[in-house]
């Protein structure tokens, strides 16, 4: 399948036929990626499980107003059903495809859902602890958090024309300020508002190296990290340890839970009933969603990305686009900051542990759009929620090759070998006007 | 304007303040045109930032400060007293220990060469690696893989005393050439960026190395730590100046490293077709050059630098790997790649300085108490000073500093 490496948009490839119409190439990729997908479901998580083993998952949280009883099923079965689910899924992807018809969206989410569910059967077949379902899932959401703000972040500079290698510096730079500044004040919301200032200074350094001394945007980025890591820890055993009463301590940011809605079963307490982070969350995606693709404001920094000579032409001052896109991404990110430390967490040496850097992968696999790094970070999220349980109860798998899935899917996305990923045309290219 | 066809070439059209770079790799250009002057000033600079960072964080300034104005002695004597001790222990830990009685005094010094090591190697790649064209942020994983493969030699094997490091080494060699090979080859096969692959290479890196510690391939039989058992005595490198001082021949191999890159960039083909893909890979390829081949090379040279590293570490100094073996060498290698502007000799100087400040940083930290983190600060100033020339400029004539925001506007004026 992967034999013409096109590095553009694929053209029809057949200049000695001019007589028969023109047709697009079918698109084979993603339908035989989820055939393939179900297949290995249905052998590894299905056929390969003992018949006499059965998997408990619980659905109720702690709080919850209505008890439901733990759902147990008999592994092998509900696996195999799952990916007969997939293959069902994927067939519909393959017809749709050899029709040269676009694959329906839903497709991608049930082959994703069901193999995921049979990979939680699976994962807890025969054994006594039961899979925490509901929790697996809130914890997924607020794990996602920091990386949607950071891979927003992300998106906003390069969209704009700047690479920013530095979320992970932003991050870290939110989460201090927003620790020491939730702690003097005993406020954790002064926190969530100081943390933005602290991402969008770093913004601003990576702006003014990038864009007024056109240093390479790379290099910034990863200097500006040793900087902020530097700094942070500098500051930390300095100040912080000093004093850890007054500036540790920081308040935890408080649940609010959404009335009526938050006493679904389940969907409640996973999507809401949350902190205000995760609120921001939704709010920041649907805005940046409809703004970066539907509004002048997200047209002329895509112009300034995509065809900065085209946008200059027009009057659009690109350099000065470039920079407000940057303070503002890095001031998102700073929020992630803050939302990374939102359960009341003491800051430690490097507490971002390479999240900017999974950011930085969710927002490649999102293909550089709001609701894609949504979904990537979802998806990292859950891989990292999922890791966190099996390290508790044990696991099949080891919980290392788990936490390589992130860094493994974005090197499979930008190599083109689960769908082309384009950057925008002009990123890391300096404007000189 | 003028008949341009491609986007990249900027017309000469409007005089800019600053001469404008070559259109693509601006950055690396400026590395390599900037004068000694500018890395001495960018230093001197980061060094004096550093010194802001102490006084602020040191207690009796901080109570000086309070009554600043009624009595300004106090406060900067009491400054005084704090940037010379931790600068002073940095000095005693990483050059010469005047407080220290005989051989012991010239011991520190030693310790900055041994520091300097897995830099040089690791930074002599990543040099290549940015003049031809490629920005490998990957060293972190190449060292890290290297280790753990120089790591598994010596500990698994059973060989006599001169192969034994040898083999050691190639296969560190090896397999940190191959790692970093994986983003030069998806690069030159699929176009994918190589900045990305070895970012994500490294934190790959650091979830396999540490999923074999918790297997019997490289974690300690009878140990449920995450951590290798020592090294055999047959494979450690061998000292140079006896048991009292740690300097092993790693550095001599590092040296040596240093001058066959110099050859390998100045006098030899390959190097030619390198820096040639370096320069302007279009014309590389119009004039016959392999670029993708030249890709997968250049990977594969800087990560086996790297992964020479990263053994020199665990034979020469550590003996025993673990998942932090690699430190920050990874990342402290590329600011000692771009410091000695991807030159053998600068690299080699630069690897030295950095070195220094990793030496020293323990007697800083025990003696003055002025945390190790301070060198990690210094470290990126001083990258991001030499990068921008004009701002060392600036910052040495203070003026203009209040034009650093109004940079459109000024422009868009003239």
């Amino acid at each position: 399948m992967s034999t013409t490496h096109t590095p553009v948009a694929p053209a029809p490839a057949a200049p000695e036929h001019l007589s028969t119409p023109v047709q697009a190439p079918v698109r084979w990729r993603g339908p035989l990626t989820s055939v393939a997908l179900g297949v290995f479901s249905l052998v590894a998580f299905g056929l390969a499980t003992p018949g006499s083993y059965e998997t408990t998952f619980t659905l109720a949280t702690r709080g919850d107003l209505f008890q439901i009883a733990p759902v147990t099923v008999p592994s092998r079965v509900s696996a195999v059903l799952l990916s007969l689910v997939v293959l069902a899924a994927a067939a519909v992807q393959v017809q749709r495809a050899r029709a040269r018809r676009r694959v329906p969206v839903w497709t991608h989410v049930v082959v994703g859902a069901a193999v995921f569910l049979a990979l939680l059967v699976w994962v807890m077949a025969g054994r006594e602890a039961a899979m925490p379902f509901t929790l697996l899932l809130t914890n997924a959401l607020v794990l996602a958090v920091p990386l949607v703000l950071g891979a927003l972040a992300g998106l906003l500079c390069e969209r704009s024309g700047i690479i920013n290698i530095a979320i992970e510096g932003q991050l870290l730079a939110g989460a201090f300020l927003a620790v020491v500044v939730a702690s003097t004040t005993g406020n954790p919301y002064a926190g969530l508002l100081a943390a933005p200032f602290a991402g969008a200074l770093v913004g601003l350094g990576l702006g003014l190296f990038a864009i007024r001394y056109r240093v390479d945007q790379i290099i910034v980025g990863v200097v500006l990290n040793v900087l902020v890591i530097g700094l942070t820890n500098y500051l930390f055993s300095t100040v912080l340890t000093n004093n850890p009463q007054q500036l540790n301590s920081p308040p935890r940011l408080p649940n609010l839970p959404v009335p009526l809605l938050a006493d679904i079963p389940v969907l409640g307490p996973v999507l809401f009933d949350h902190p205000l982070t995760v609120y921001l969350m939704y709010v920041g995606v649907a805005v940046l969603q409809i703004m970066v693709f539907r509004s002048r404001w997200g047209l002329r920094m895509r112009a300034a990305g995509e065809h900065p000579k085209a946008a200059d032409t027009v009057g659009i001052n690109v350099n000065r686009t470039r920079l407000r896109s940057t303070v503002l991404g890095s001031a998102v990110a700073g929020l992630g900051g803050a939302a990374l430390v939102s359960a009341g967490l003491a800051f430690t040496k490097e507490l971002t542990s390479g999240k900017g850097y999974i950011a930085l992968a969710a927002m490649i696999l999102g293909r550089w759009s709001p609701t894609g790094a949504l979904a990537a970070s979802l998806f990292f999220g859950l891989a990292d929620a999922l890791r966190r349980v099996l390290n508790n109860t044990g696991s099949p798998i080891p919980s290392e090759l788990l936490a390589m899935l992130p860094y493994l899917a974005t090197i499979f996305a930008v190599a083109g070998l689960v769908g082309r990923v384009r950057p925008p045309a002009a990123e890391g290219v300096p404007y000189p006007k | 304007m003028s008949t341009t066809q491609a986007p990249p070439e900027p017309a000469p059209a409007a005089p800019a303040p600053q001469p404008a770079g070559p259109p693509r790799r601006p950055y690396l250009q400026q590395v390599l045109d900037s004068t000694t002057a500018t890395v001495v000033t960018a230093v001197f600079l980061a060094l004096l930032l550093a010194a802001v960072l102490v006084v602020a964080a040191d207690p009796a300034s901080q109570r000086a400060a309070v009554y600043l104005f009624a009595r300004p002695s106090d406060f900067v004597g009491a400054a005084w007293n704090a940037v010379f001790e931790t600068y002073s222990a940095l000095f005693r830990g990483a050059v010469f220990d005047y407080q220290a009685v005989g051989a012991r005094r010239v011991r520190p010094i030693t310790e900055t060469m041994v520091a300097s090591v897995p830099l040089m190697l690791a930074g002599l790649g990543l040099g290549i690696g940015f003049r031809s064209g490629l920005f490998n942020i990957g060293a972190q994983g190449q060292v890290l893989m290297g280790a753990a493969a120089g790591a598994w030699v010596g500990v698994a094997l059973d060989l006599p005393i001169v192969l034994h490091p040898v083999l050691a080494c190639v296969a560190a060699v090896l397999v940190g050439g191959l790692w970093a090979g994986i983003a030069g080859f998806l690069k030159a096969r699929t176009g994918a960026s190589e900045v990305i692959v070895t970012i994500m290479l490294n934190s790959v890196a650091l979830y396999f190395v540490g999923y074999l510690l918790t297997t019997s391939v490289l974690r300690q039989p009878g140990s449920t730590r995450p951590i290798s058992a020592p090294v055999a005595d047959t494979a450690m490198m061998p000292q140079l100046l006896g048991p009292q001082f740690r300097l092993h021949l790693g550095f001599v191999v590092a040296l040596l490293a240093a001058v066959a890159v110099w050859w390998l960039m100045e006098r030899s083909t390959l190097g030619f077709r390198f820096r040639a893909v370096g320069a302007n890979q279009d014309a590389a390829r119009t004039a016959g050059i392999k670029v993708p081949t030249v890709y997968v090379l250049v990977m594969l040279v800087a990560g086996g630098l790297a992964g020479l590293g990263g053994a020199m570490q665990i034979l020469g100094t550590d003996r025993t790997f673990q998942g932090s073996s690699a430190g920050s060498i990874g990342f402290d290698a590329i600011t000692v790649a771009l410091l000695g502007r991807s030159r053998p000799l600068g690299t080699v100087l630069a690897a030295l300085l950095f070195g220094a400040l990793r030496a020293g940083s323990p007697l800083m930290q025990t003696s003055a108490g002025t945390p190790i983190d301070l060198v990690l600060v210094i470290q990126a100033v001083i990258v991001l000073l030499i990068a921008a020339p004009p701002l060392v400029r600036e910052l040495s004539l203070v003026h203009r500093l209040s034009a650093l925001l109004g940079y459109d506007r000024k422009e868009a004026t003239a």
